[in-house]
């Protein structure tokens, strides 16, 4: 009884060793000469791709951001502010329940099933609402021109970007708005097209950010 | 080029890149667990350890390093957990609650990352990299440590020696874990994946304002979480999150790190047992049933059926623009049929159909191409069950690699068999029988028993991934999912080490004319057939009434 006693204690110990070695082998040098490489090789990317728009940061190319108008009040959702080219819906998005003191941007997806009514109400919801703000006078948007990652919302919740499809739909309404010529912002949209990188890895897209910084000066200089 | 096109091209590439490195690799990895030489860091370590790397194990010695290793880990992670409130460079997060800290020291510890937590508002720097990402190595390490010592209990015989524990863990990580994941996470930084020490960090908004983010070592961790199959996301949103996964090349390097191990180390098995054909024929198994599966994924994604897909034009709901339909299903595919549970996209909100087939995935039990070391000992276990299916067809004493397949060993493997399923079916019925739990689920009918069924599922299967909508974050689903993946990962192995240490004993049997020959494709054929057989048998009433009853409404 004893000696298995003893021995289970001497296997434990060996055990915990092997962790505290392997913990400072992977949990300690590890990260830190990544931490070290990317650091040196890729300062920008490693702390978070931000991005810069009169000498003041406005983002990270690589976080979605709303571009809503202040609440008013008694308003509970905010309106988008139609002057700039809006993201994908987010209804999986929250915010910290635990250590309040912060207030961070937690990622998520709605996880509502395809079958769903909640989620069917969400999409149709949001397809009428893309309807009404993009018809301009003179350009009707028909429910079956609006693209699936404008009523859809993304898997994190963060998704930097819109399909080119969105972004085409959105040109006449930001345009008028910033009374600009439409073909100006629809090459601007253009410019800022990313297609699938050696051609077939992934899918087309633009970055919202970066497109309405860009859009931003555009509409400053004219 | 449309997305179809685009998607199946991204396959297309995937499989040439692990064609590759597959035998490279595989042969690396055969004489890294081979070799008498030990490297100077080694022989440090194994001083601190106070283990002779040389001594060699029985059975019984093997599994007790394993069970020690892993109860350690479990205390240790939970210990880090319950103490973050007082431990530095933890931004000043709070300690986690016991329910929470079980459940997740438990999860990373038998490589299934299961996370009932939110990553960016619970876990500090130092529980993320010194105790989350530490395991996502070692328990790594300790599958990979399980399958070659049974790959060495088919290839050696008259012995009760099965290699030493401390020297298989050590090297494992050393040698093939830490270097491609160090090269891996690089190169992620490379696509945008952050890898910083800061603290909160508060960035100024387009519109004014500002939002809070975390620093954090994530593209490491990033790393091994792909490459280890482990799949627990230093945020919550996982892969899907633009941090750990940035662009489409990120996204097609992650699945291949999910997959490179599993796949070749069905080389190293061929190697270690002298017939590269042999590993073939389970390479061929595995990828026939990866394959088959993704082209269904990407079917029924890119035909979007369910009331909302519809009514949005495309399977787009929790999917992210960047990686579109055809990546997020190769992903999908690729982290449940491994024990993975990363995810870049969110399968609760799939079609019926596709959800069911990620769920179809773990329930195979993670052996196309599976987890690192559990992916191998899985399939070679349904190989043993294969053989002796053959054998009862013709009337002979099964045998495989030339080793007896008698009463012993069959009833070690249909032990093996049998575990993960009953824990799954016992667990769901439980939880939909209880009154309490069933308030978890986020939707109704038959999507919220698939999100328990998954759960459980995904927890007895050490996968990890989940239909996100259940809150799992209670005490019932913390305890019980917390004790699925304590037991679906160790009793497994109890029953994959004394297999292991029967057949080293073996002598082994010459090669007849009757002898059925394992490495030829009718052999891979029926190695297909059995394990779509029973874990058919065993799963269909459960599948359907849950993604079946939804997918064909």
């Amino acid at each position: 009884m004893n000696a298995s006693v003893t021995n289970t204690a001497r296997l434990l110990g060996a055990g915990l060793r092997a962790l505290l070695v392997l913990t400072l082998v992977t949990g300690v040098v590890y990260p830190l000469v990544v931490t070290g490489i990317a650091q040196a090789l890729f300062p920008g990317r490693a702390n978070g791709s931000e991005i810069r728009a009169d000498g003041k940061v406005v983002g990270s190319s690589l976080i979605g951001q709303p571009y809503d108008l202040p609440l008013k009040k008694g308003q509970q959702t905010p309106e988008p502010d139609l002057r700039w080219f809006q993201g994908r819906p987010a209804n999986g998005l929250g915010t910290n329940t635990v250590n309040t003191q912060y207030h961070l941007i937690l990622s998520g997806a709605t996880n509502l099933a395809a079958d769903s009514k909640v989620l069917l109400r969400q999409v149709e919801d949001a397809k009428a609402a893309v309807v009404r703000d993009n018809s301009v006078p003179g350009h009707t948007v028909e429910p079956s021109e609006v693209p699936a990652d404008a009523v859809t919302s993304s898997g994190s919740g963060l998704d930097p970007d819109i399909s080119p499809a969105y972004a085409a739909l959105q040109a006449p309404r930001v345009a008028a708005r910033n009374h600009l010529p439409l073909a100006r912002v629809e090459q601007l949209v253009r410019d800022h097209t990313t297609g699938r990188t050696l051609g077939f890895l992934g899918e087309p897209r633009v970055n919202v950010l970066e497109l309405n910084v860009a859009l931003k000066d555009l509409a400053a200089k004219s | 080029m449309g997305p179809v096109t685009a998607g199946v091209l991204q396959l297309l590439a995937l499989i040439g890149a692990l064609a590759l490195v597959h035998k490279p690799v595989g042969a690396y990895m055969a004489r890294v667990y081979s070799s008498s030489r030990h490297l100077r860091v080694e022989r440090w370590i194994y001083r601190g350890i106070g283990a002779d790397p040389d001594a060699e194990m029985t059975w019984p010695a093997y599994l007790r390093g394993v069970l020690a290793f892993s109860a350690v880990g479990v205390l240790f992670l939970y210990l880090l957990q319950r103490l973050q409130g007082v431990l530095p460079g933890s931004l000043g997060f709070s300690s986690v609650n016991p329910a929470q800290s079980f459940n997740t020291a438990v999860s990373f510890v038998t490589n299934t990352n299961w996370q009932s937590y939110y990553g960016e508002q619970t876990m500090g720097h130092v529980v993320q990299t010194a105790g989350l990402a530490v395991q996502n190595f070692v328990s790594a390490a300790v599958g990979m440590a399980v399958a070659v010592a049974l790959v060495r209990g088919f290839a050696r015989s008259r012995t009760g020696e099965l290699g030493n524990f401390w020297t298989d863990l050590v090297r494992g990580t050393l040698r093939v874990l830490v270097p491609i994941a160090a090269l891996a996470a690089v190169a992620l930084v490379a696509c945008g994946a952050i890898q910083n020490f800061s603290g909160i960090h508060e960035v100024g908004q387009f519109m004014g304002g500002s939002q809070q983010w975390n620093g954090g070592a994530v593209a490491s961790q990033e790393a091994i979480k792909e490459l280890g199959t482990n799949g627990g996301g230093y945020f919550n949103a996982n892969s899907a999150h633009p941090f750990e996964n940035p662009t489409p090349v990120s996204n097609l390097l992650e699945i291949f790190l999910i997959l490179v191990i599993p796949f070749s180390l069905t080389r190293t098995f061929g190697l270690m047992v002298g017939s590269t054909r042999q590993g073939y024929a389970i390479l061929a198994t595995m990828v026939t049933i990866w394959v088959g599966f993704v082209a269904l994924m990407m079917w029924t994604e890119f035909g979007h059926h369910g009331p909302a897909l519809q009514a949005a034009g495309a399977a787009m709901e929790g999917k992210e623009v960047r990686f579109g339909v055809g990546g997020s299903s190769l992903f999908a595919v690729s982290t449940t049929l491994t024990s993975t549970g990363a995810v870049d996209s969110f399968h609760s909100s799939f079609t019926g159909l596709g959800g069911g087939i990620a769920l179809l995935g773990m329930m195979l039990g993670e052996i196309a191409p599976g987890g690192t070391g559990s992916g191998l000992y899985g399939i070679l276990i349904m190989a043993v069950i294969a053989v002796f299916i053959a054998g009862l067809m013709v009337g002979r004493t099964p045998e495989y690699l030339g080793k007896k397949i008698g009463g012993r060993e069959m009833k070690l493997a249909a032990c093996y068999l049998l575990v993960t399923p009953a824990l799954v079916l016992v667990c769901t019925a439980a939880s939909l029988a209880l009154p309490t739990p069933p308030h978890s689920m986020l939707n109704s009918g038959a999507h919220g028993f698939s999100e328990v069924l998954y759960a459980f599922t995904s927890a007895a299967n050490n996968n990890g991934s989940a239909f996100a909508g259940l809150n799992a974050n209670t005490d019932w689903f913390n305890t019980m999912t917390g004790l699925a993946m304590l037991l679906g990962r160790f009793l497994p192995m109890v029953f994959v080490l004394a297999l292991a240490g029967s057949l080293a004993h073996q002598q082994p049997v010459p090669v007849t004319a009757g002898t059925l020959r394992t490495e030829k494709p009718l052999f891979a054929g029926l190695l297909v057939g059995a394990i779509l057989i029973i874990t058919g048998l065993t799963y269909f009433p459960a599948l359907a009434l849950g993604p079946l009853a939804e997918g064909l409404a």
